[in-house]
């Protein structure tokens, strides 16, 4: 038995290092999922923590007199005169009232610098909202330039950037900090506000309601277009070359780059039927045509999982084909599609390059209100910001990716419990 | 009338149809003893009638929308007096321009040549008179359809098969949308590249090394003279692919492996949704975290171990891509790797292989076709990539295989082509259309390959 | 021991109460048993032990989750014998031979208690290797599974695994010796480097032996191995069964009481999950001890 016994030691020799091999491969694999999940949680870390603080912004307040004769106004329903009116003049009077012992066009400028070039503006609207405040004086909280906001909250943390600021600025902030008359609080104009160049009175309302508009046409246009072709190529399509070429087409499609459908909107939808740049309207024209692939891929998924029996128990009823798929077919594929459509939507809100083609880059300052108003979307949004050298704008860029995370979040997450909820099983 | 109060008008004249037809086959019906009688529901006459009112009418009007300014446009310049007929392509749009801005008051009329003016004028009338002629046809055309649906009510007609043969049309012509965009890709693009191939020759184009796409707006301006030769892009596009590659391919084979084969139910219910994040961050994100976190500590990095790692690096763009694809072949890696079937694990566990042995050399061959397929479209994904390239990779064409240099790539390259203040003829702007047949030509035939590959092994199982 | 002659005579068992007397000839109804509990206490009749038994089982329960498939099981299995396990379906014949491999720790949830022991080697206990054990008992499954390589390949993919071959020469060798000994070689030799997947289903089934036997088994478990397969090709694995009895210990698990008959030195007769008897075949299926067997090899159920 000298073979059997040769044949076994054999066997056992080899045993330690395979096993050591098995050992090193399940760690191979362990790495590689953690190197996935610790990028996932990276990335969504380093946004966060860039972005969090764009929520709230330095407001500093100041006694502000609503003399008349400073702004040159004294009737707050004539318009001329609001257009004329000079309302830097009550910021300037503020800060001067606060800091008197300032000299000098240097100092005098770097003192009007603490607050927002904006502020004045913000202070007209308040004088419309309650026009019983000609005349008089309150105390106002008013934004903070973009410079004093970024240095404000770095000092707050305890590693001031003061690079931008001259050291009066600063002795001006320690002053006013003391006096509680400079502080953090809820950034509502980022959510208020459209776009702007400067950062502390920039917001992304105008890209959001863009976004949303842009979404609608892109809705309209591709869940009925797309639930139309799945339905004929799943019921209806012979089996003959021309059905499996349009099949190939579709698959192709969805894999498609998706700055080529930019390029295609350029030069078709623009140039050849002038629908005008940069409106939701052409927008979401492009986006149908790269969601399309998408929406038919899985609606048809969705019809395919309608058991056959109940197609048969119909036909053999009488009813003609469409009846068929209208009363039954449609309504049984319905929550896959609309998961199918949803999850569509979610990629589609975070495009970027196409509709940079169609000319989205554009600054955009009003808040679009229709479909063939110019508008931007969140992710251009985004993408312009990205390129601004303020610092402030950093914040404001990741705080608005925040905002789209959480939009694609919620789209996400209410598709999977809409297909959960919905599901049946066989 | 606007367009839109048109389209509300037919609307409701196929509204008022649907009615109309639906109580005509009721009324003919009940005498006879019901609608039992009728060859098909009333809804179905109601439809037929609404149908034939604003299908017509809806067809004429695509028509019109499509060919009419275009139309009009080449009347008005045809019949300009010789002395400011435009002879060149140039010359023609600007003189268009001026027409349009005159017409609608954009621009002042007085300054202007009287040729010119009285072209603006002409152009004014037309359109209104299309318009009004437009208009007043369809309101005939729905009548007429209003009037023949009505008629056709009878008990014998068939009215069913005949709205479903409409229906089906319709659904095929959706189905054909597809083809349509692909014919309309392959077309813009095309009909633009070979406008370009005229200026510039394509075996410059294709095989030239120097890319710096300047050109004249005078004869004698000095650095005129742009080269548009694409290598450099292309070999940007590689680089950058194969880094992104060179991460995401280990990582997502490994992850799909494990999560597949290894890990416990809870594990891989967390992780493989967690991964799946990943493939749903828009590009944007990834392009502003490499280029705002990566790019630096990377540049940092290397400056302390003294490598001269540039800010716009292949390597950051790269790496940041490999990070967004990874979820891409992991899932497809992991849908291959469960369709093997199980009796094929047990044959290799019965005879005494360990479960790394059985994955390598029975799973991983087994499952390769399919694995191959999923990395082509991965490849294909990385080559189209825009958004993360064009903030974190540079914009000066380098002809470079060192991923710690700058390099710029295609889809970079069309961007920037195209978001300039630019003449939509010259040759600049449609080299950004030869990019983009280049582009498309090679995903799609890396796509369809795949395709092929991943269809024709899942086949195999079947 | 020679293999068990074909059974001349089964009993048939003729009572129908209800049917009536008519002039044509009507064939006899069988009288199903209703009543197939056997309760929770049961002794295994027959020869369930062996003096020098290759593998040992005692008190074996196997649970899948919380169901159990496999009730207090004990048997011997001597060297070098074949031993059938039969009984109707869902009766875990199945579950209990996987878990004498322990092929059943790749299924979720499944839990084996008991003693098993091979040459008295614990195989459930902590410290053994279960690589080197599947190694020692090879396993045949029910529907043929080359893989997706060349039938050498195929062949050689055990030998190359456990380093059983130091040259090329030696593997050469022993594919060809695993080949003759599953009477596959002289059908292959010409074609061995095509792909396992190209041969018929029988050949198939004679290649997952060979690949099998290349490492040298000391057990070989048989799960249905002919149910795939059509009558010649059955009757030819047969024949190898019992040529490859005389150097391995086959058990084989068999929906067909025929093909138990022809094959084995013994029978396990398996009800429910429980080991009911355990006997030489020609005993078993001419004069079996408990009432259940004799139902089941009537064909009054199962």
């Amino acid at each position: 038995m000298s073979k059997a016994t040769e044949h076994l030691s054999k066997i056992k020799h080899s045993l330690a290092r395979r096993n050591r091999a098995e050992a090193r491969f399940r760690w191979y694999g362990r790495i590689a999922i953690f190197i996935g999940l610790a990028a996932v949680a990276v990335l969504f870390g380093d946004i966060v923590n860039k972005g969090h603080g764009a929520f709230r912004t330095t407001y500093i307040n100041l006694d502000v007199s609503y003399d008349q004769d400073l702004i040159g106004v004294n009737n707050l329903a004539d318009s001329e005169q609001l257009a004329a009116g000079n309302w830097d003049a009550l910021t300037k009077s503020a800060l001067r009232t606060k800091f008197p012992n300032i000299s000098g066009r240097s100092d005098k400028r770097r003192l009007n610098n603490l607050l927002s070039n904006g502020a004045g503006f913000d202070l007209k609207d308040r004088l419309l909202e309650s026009p019983q405040l000609l005349g008089k004086t309150e105390s106002v909280w008013m934004l903070a330039d973009d410079d004093i906001d970024t240095y404000y909250k770095s000092w707050l943390a305890g590693e001031p950037y003061a690079a931008r600021l001259s050291d009066k600025q600063v002795i001006w902030i320690g002053e006013l900090h003391q006096q509680g008359l400079i502080k953090l609080q809820f950034n509502s104009n980022f959510f208020m506000r459209g776009d702007s160049r400067e950062p502390e009175q920039a917001g992304i309302l105008g890209a959001a309601i863009g976004s949303f508009l842009t979404l609608i046409v892109t809705l309209m246009l591709s869940f009925p277009i797309g639930v139309c072709a799945a339905i004929y190529l799943e019921e209806f399509a012979p089996k003959n070359r021309w059905t499996d070429f349009i099949e190939v087409n579709i698959n192709n499609l969805a894999a498609v780059p998706s700055i080529i459908f930019g390029l295609l909107g350029l030069a078709i939808f623009i140039n050849f039927f002038h629908v005008p740049r940069s409106v939701p309207l052409i927008g979401g024209l492009v986006l149908t045509l790269m969601t399309l692939p998408t929406i038919i891929i899985t609606s048809r998924a969705a019809i395919k999982s309608v058991p056959p029996s109940i197609r048969e128990a119909a036909l053999g009823m009488g009813a003609s084909r469409y009846q068929v798929v209208l009363h039954h077919v449609l309504p049984l594929a319905l929550p896959g599609m609309l998961t199918g459509a949803i999850i569509g939507m979610a990629q589609a809100l975070g495009e970027t390059a196409p509709l940079l083609m169609i000319g989205m880059v554009a600054f955009i300052v009003d808040i679009p209100s229709g479909f063939s108003d110019p508008a931007t979307v969140l992710p251009v949004q985004i993408f312009l910001w990205a390129d601004s050298p303020e610092r402030a704008f950093i914040e404001k860029t990741s705080a608005a990716i925040m905002v789209l995370l959480s939009f694609l979040i919620i789209m996400n997450t209410s598709a999977v419990w809409l297909r959960k909820r919905l599901e049946r099983r066989w | 009338m606007q367009t839109i109060n048109i389209l509300f008008l037919l609307f409701g004249l196929g509204l008022f149809g649907f009615y109309l037809g639906r109580g005509r086959s009721r009324a003919i019906a009940n005498p006879l003893g019901g609608i039992r009688q009728l060859h098909s529901l009333p809804s179905y006459y109601g439809l037929h009638t609404a149908l034939w009112c604003a299908l017509p009418s809806l067809f004429i009007l695509g028509f019109w929308l499509i060919f009419n300014e275009a139309l009009i446009n080449s009347i008005v310049m045809s019949s300009v007096p010789i002395d400011i007929a435009p002879i060149d392509t140039a010359s023609y749009n600007l003189l268009l321009n001026k027409v349009t801005n005159i017409a609608s008051g954009v621009m002042p009329r007085d300054g202007q040549g009287a040729g010119v003016v009285n072209a603006a004028d002409s152009l004014s009338s037309l359109r209104v008179t299309s318009r009004w002629s437009m208009t007043l046809l369809l309101l005939v055309l729905a009548m007429a359809g209003l009037f023949w649906g009505w008629y056709k009510v009878s008990v014998d007609f068939r009215a069913r098969p005949a709205v479903e043969k409409v229906m089906q049309n319709l659904l095929l012509g959706c189905a054909c949308l597809a083809i349509f965009t692909t014919v309309g890709i392959v077309f813009s693009v095309l009909f633009e590249s070979i406008q370009f191939f005229r200026t510039v020759p394509i075996y410059d184009f294709v095989f030239g090394l120097e890319w710096s796409p300047q050109t004249a707006i005078r004869e004698d301006q000095v650095g005129s003279s742009g080269s548009f030769g694409a290598v450099p892009l292309f070999v940007g596009t590689l680089l950058v692919s194969a880094v992104a590659m060179f991460i995401a391919v280990p990582v997502g084979l490994m992850s799909a492996i494990y999560l597949a084969e290894y890990a416990s139910k809870n594990v891989r219910t967390f992780a493989k949704p967690a991964l799946e994040i990943l493939a749903g961050i828009p590009t944007v994100v990834y392009g502003f975290f490499a280029a705002l976190t990566v790019a630096p500590f990377l540049r940092d990095l290397g400056n302390s171990f003294g490598v001269s790692i540039s800010s716009e690096s292949a390597l950051a763009a790269g790496g940041v891509m490999g990070i967004m694809i990874i979820p891409f072949i992991s899932s497809l890696a992991d849908d291959v790797i469960t369709a093997v079937p199980q009796s094929m694990r047990d044959g290799s566990l019965a005879m005494g292989a360990t479960q790394s042995e059985t994955i390598l050399k029975v799973v991983i061959p087994a499952a390769l076709p399919g694995i191959v397929g999923g990395i082509m479209l991965a490849v294909s994904r990385a080559i189209g990539e825009t958004m993360i390239v064009v903030m974190a990779a540079g914009m000066a064409a380098n002809l470079t295989a060192n991923p710690l240099d700058s390099v710029t790539t295609v889809t970079v390259q069309i961007v920037s082509l195209l978001t300039g203040d630019q003449e939509f003829d010259s040759p600049k702007t449609l080299a950004a259309f030869a990019l983009g047949l280049m582009l498309f030509t090679v995903t799609l035939m890396l796509n369809i390959f795949a395709l092929h590959i991943v269809k024709k092994y899942r086949e195999q199982y079947e | 021991m020679s293999p068990a002659e074909t059974p001349k005579a089964v009993k048939v068992v003729k009572k129908s109460k209800t049917a009536p007397k008519s002039k044509k000839a009507v064939a006899p109804k069988i009288a199903p048993v209703h009543n197939l509990d056997i309760g929770d206490h049961h002794v295994t009749v027959g020869e369930i032990f062996s003096d020098k038994p290759k593998m040992t089982m005692r008190n074996i329960n196997v649970f899948y989750a919380d169901k159990q498939a496999i009730h207090d099981v004990s048997i011997d299995i001597a060297e070098n014998e074949v031993i059938a396990m039969i009984g109707p379906s869902g009766c875990g014949k199945s579950t209990f031979l996987r878990a004498l491999n322990r092929m059943n720790d790749t299924v979720d949830g499944c839990r084996v208690e008991g003693d098993i022991r091979m040459d008295g080697e614990d195989l459930y206990a902590p410290k053994l290797d279960v690589v080197e054990l599947r190694a020692r008992v090879g396993m045949v499954f029910q529907k043929p599974n080359p893989f997706p390589k060349s039938i050498y390949d195929n062949v050689a993919y055990g030998p190359k695994i456990h380093g059983l071959a130091d040259t090329r020469v030696d593997l050469d060798e022993i594919v060809e010796n695993s080949l003759r000994k599953a009477s596959l070689w002289e059908e292959v030799k010409e074609r061995l480097h095509q792909p396992g997947t190209g041969l018929s289903g029988g050949q198939q089934q004679r290649l997952c032996i060979a690949r099998a036997i290349a490492v040298s088994p000391e057990v070989i478990l048989m799960d249905e191995p002919c149910s795939a397969l059509d009558p010649i090709a059955t009757a030819r694995i047969e024949e190898l069964i019992e040529e490859l009895s005389q150097n391995f210990t086959i058990a084989i698990v068999t929906h067909s009481m025929q093909q138990a008959a022809r094959v084995s030195h013994r029978t396990a007769y398996f009800h429910l999950g429980k080991l009911i008897e355990v006997n030489p075949t020609k005993q078993v299926f001419t004069m079996p001890e408990h009432p259940l067997t004799e139902a089941y090899i009537t064909g009054r159920f199962g």
